[in-house]
């Protein structure tokens, strides 16, 4: 059982009670709510006469269903309008701060929250949205939840949760020019299943974690849930502490200086006890590409879609599923595979970090013939500093078409979609069959600059063949 | 699509035993955006949703996907494999497949939010050992009217045949079934006083 670990640390400051049935009450630090997972939570509130705990610890965005050509109102999808009209009447009725379009902090909800220093070490973060563990990079312990959790959360400032065991992943050395947290991610959960984590929360720690900016921690952290566990965390440092520094909503002056020695001290101890520890020398890993329909199915960009005889007896079944559904052969290689919309942007990889390197290999380039190139920065906030760099110009120069902020075609609630069969290289989390929008649709995930790659080529290419030549 | 519904009977105060015949999904890692495709989420009520569980699966199959056999109208148990339901938090999920007529789940595995999830409108999630879902599975295919009796107690299987398969159940979640208290809300609000002692002991609630 593990012991001294941030975890067990943040896990114990927030017990509340002991529940029938053996579960803990846990209280909720920070709550985020959008407009898919929260209605019928709302709903329920209603229906049961119950008030809002604590309105002022939920936090409110727009995200998955806004277009991002016009987002002029009313939405030309009258769904998409009623659900952001219904959050906008939620918020409003129990006081409920919401960063709406045009308010110049609307964004994905897990790049707001750390943009606007909302999420900060030590807290409980729970959101009705699996990427919630990307909140876990600044040391928080922060999880996914259903919308009866929603309601739960809203009524009681609290959740009925079972404590999980702590795996320690430890990252050796350091990720190569061209590789990026999204390649270690998809690296170690083709190595530990997406089920591996099943019933943990990750510790990512190691040289090569400590190496990396905030951004890429979170980009570590979000995918967690691909591998199975509910939440994953960075132990907070001083790269957590720079980052937060003079955000809106981070700690000032004489509090600040009480907030970091806090911060420091729920750090996972030189003595802690883990369930279980990990080890990957992040120096071995390449650009990494999935082939599958699971962000298991991964490969470098140098290997060949493995064959059956290359895969564990378990996962053939999935593996033939998969050979069927994305029509690549196995025994081939990835580089070369045609693609047809290239997507940057999502809560994974949506960030200004994300969209300066895709933008480097962009630069002086332009998207290949009949493929369909657009970014969408992950929030207002991204999209006016990226702006403000030029990136925008950059990328128009090059052929992409540059969109206004929201989740687009990571889950295609808006109409960014692919159509038919269509391929697409795509920065975001998820490659399960119709993800992006059509039942049909093939998803190959990767970093954003291999977004950028394969936009050039047409084709998935190795990136690091790019940014080591000039254009 | 046509669905036999059974939203009538949602689940409600201790649950004793889930009765019925079983639907039988094969395949590892059904993710819920198979389950239940994003675009059916552009909804503020769950209403509709039990019309759609596995829309893409099922329109692929035209007719031939379990959900839209006729010999499985009505069933009441679901019998999967390995990591059933990960990706995506979204409720909608469990909630397309209670609205469809499912009340109890037989897997070999299931991810945790979708557990959670499925425990929060008291629908059980048993387990199995790889094997038993294996000969479960081939024994309903073969025989798919049997009905079928879960017991919360004994977490156990029986088949109208009289076979018998012992199954797992978490004791924290069978006791909250098996009692009735599997909805969360009203236990939550009953700590208003340690609640409040916590927020008062965290820093950051406080100013630091």
């Amino acid at each position: 059982m593990s012991a001294g670990t941030l975890y067990d640390k943040v896990w114990d400051l927030h017990r509340v009670a002991q529940l029938p049935g053996g579960s803990t009450q846990l209280f909720i630090g920070l709550h985020l709510i959008h407009e898919v997972t929260s209605p019928q939570a709302f709903a329920a509130l209603k229906d049961l006469g119950l008030p809002v705990r604590l309105p002022e610890r939920t936090v409110a965005t727009v995200d998955h269903i806004v277009p991002t050509t016009s987002q002029a109102r009313p939405f030309a999808d009258p769904l998409a309008e009623e659900m952001l009209a219904t959050l906008e009447r939620n918020c409003s009725d129990y006081g409920i701060p919401l960063h709406g379009l045009g308010s110049g902090r609307q964004g994905i909800v897990h790049v707001i929250a750390p943009e606007l220093g909302l999420t900060q070490p030590g807290m409980t973060v729970a959101c009705g949205d699996s990427h919630t563990s990307t909140h876990g990079a600044f040391g928080a312990i922060a999880f996914g939840i259903g919308t009866s959790q929603v309601r739960d959360v809203l009524a009681s400032q609290s959740l009925s949760m079972g404590k999980l065991k702590v795996r320690r992943i430890w990252v050796e050395g350091q990720l190569q020019p061209g590789v990026y947290a999204k390649d270690l991610v998809l690296h170690i959960i083709r190595v530990l299943g997406v089920k591996g984590g099943v019933g943990y929360a990750y510790e990512f720690a190691g040289p090569a974690i400590d190496a990396l900016a905030m951004e890429e921690r979170m980009t570590l952290c979000n995918m967690a849930i691909e591998g199975g566990a509910r939440c994953g965390y960075v132990n907070p440092d001083a790269v957590t502490f720079a980052y937060l520094q003079g955000r809106p909503y981070a700690p000032k002056a004489e509090a600040w200086e009480r907030a970091v020695a806090w911060w420091r001290g729920l750090a996972s101890g030189a003595d802690a006890v883990f369930d279980d520890e990990v080890r990957f020398d992040a120096a071995a890993i390449a650009p990494t590409v999935t082939w599958g329909i699971t962000p298991g199915q991964g490969i470098g960009v140098d290997e060949t879609v493995p064959t059956l005889e290359q895969t564990e007896p378990d996962e053939r079944p999935l593996a033939q599923e998969a050979y069927r559904y994305m029509d690549l052969q196995p025994g081939t290689p990835i580089a070369g595979t045609a693609v047809d919309v290239c997507f940057i942007g999502s809560c994974t990889n949506g960030r200004l970090s994300d969209l300066q390197a895709a933008a480097a290999v962009a630069k002086g380039r332009h998207v290949a013939p009949g493929i369909k190139a657009f970014v969408v920065p992950g929030s207002e906030q991204v999209a006016a500093a990226a702006v403000a760099e030029g990136l925008d110009r950059v990328f128009r120069e090059a052929g992409f078409e540059w969109r206004e902020p929201g989740c687009s075609m990571c889950l295609a609630m808006n109409p960014d979609r692919l159509e038919g069969r269509q391929i697409s290289a795509s920065s975001s989390n998820r490659n399960f069959k119709g993800r992006q929008g059509s039942a049909t649709g093939r998803t190959l995930l990767m970093s954003p600059a291999m977004v950028a790659a394969a936009a050039i080529a047409g084709k998935v290419c190795d990136v690091r063949q790019m940014i080591n030549t000039t254009p | 699509m046509t669905a036999a519904m059974t939203t009538s009977s949602f689940p409600l105060g201790p649950i004793a035993a889930v009765r019925g015949r079983a639907v039988v999904i094969v395949g590892d890692d059904i993710d819920t955006d198979r389950i239940i495709p994003a675009r059916f989420l552009k909804c503020v009520t769950f209403d509709g949703l039990g019309e759609q569980v596995f829309a893409d699966d099922r329109a692929e199959l035209s007719g031939e996907h379990p959900f839209d056999r006729p010999e499985l109208q009505g069933a009441s148990v679901l019998v999967v494999n390995r990591n059933f339901g990960c990706g995506s938090s979204r409720e909608h999920a469990p909630q397309a497949l209670m609205r469809w007529g499912i009340r109890a789940v037989v897997g070999e595995s299931f991810a945790e939010i979708f557990y959670g999830n499925c425990l929060a409108l008291g629908i059980p999630c048993f387990t199995a050992s790889h094997a038993s879902v294996l000969s479960l599975q081939e024994q309903l295919i073969a025989d798919p009217a049997q009905e079928l009796t879960l017991s919360l107690a004994t977490a156990s299987l029986e088949a109208s045949g009289g076979q018998l398969w012992q199954l797992e159940i978490q004791a924290g979640p069978q006791q909250m079934l098996a009692s009735g208290q599997w909805d969360a809300t009203s236990q939550l609000l009953a700590h208003e006083c340690e609640l409040a002692q916590t927020a008062e002991s965290l820093p950051y609630i406080n100013g630091f």
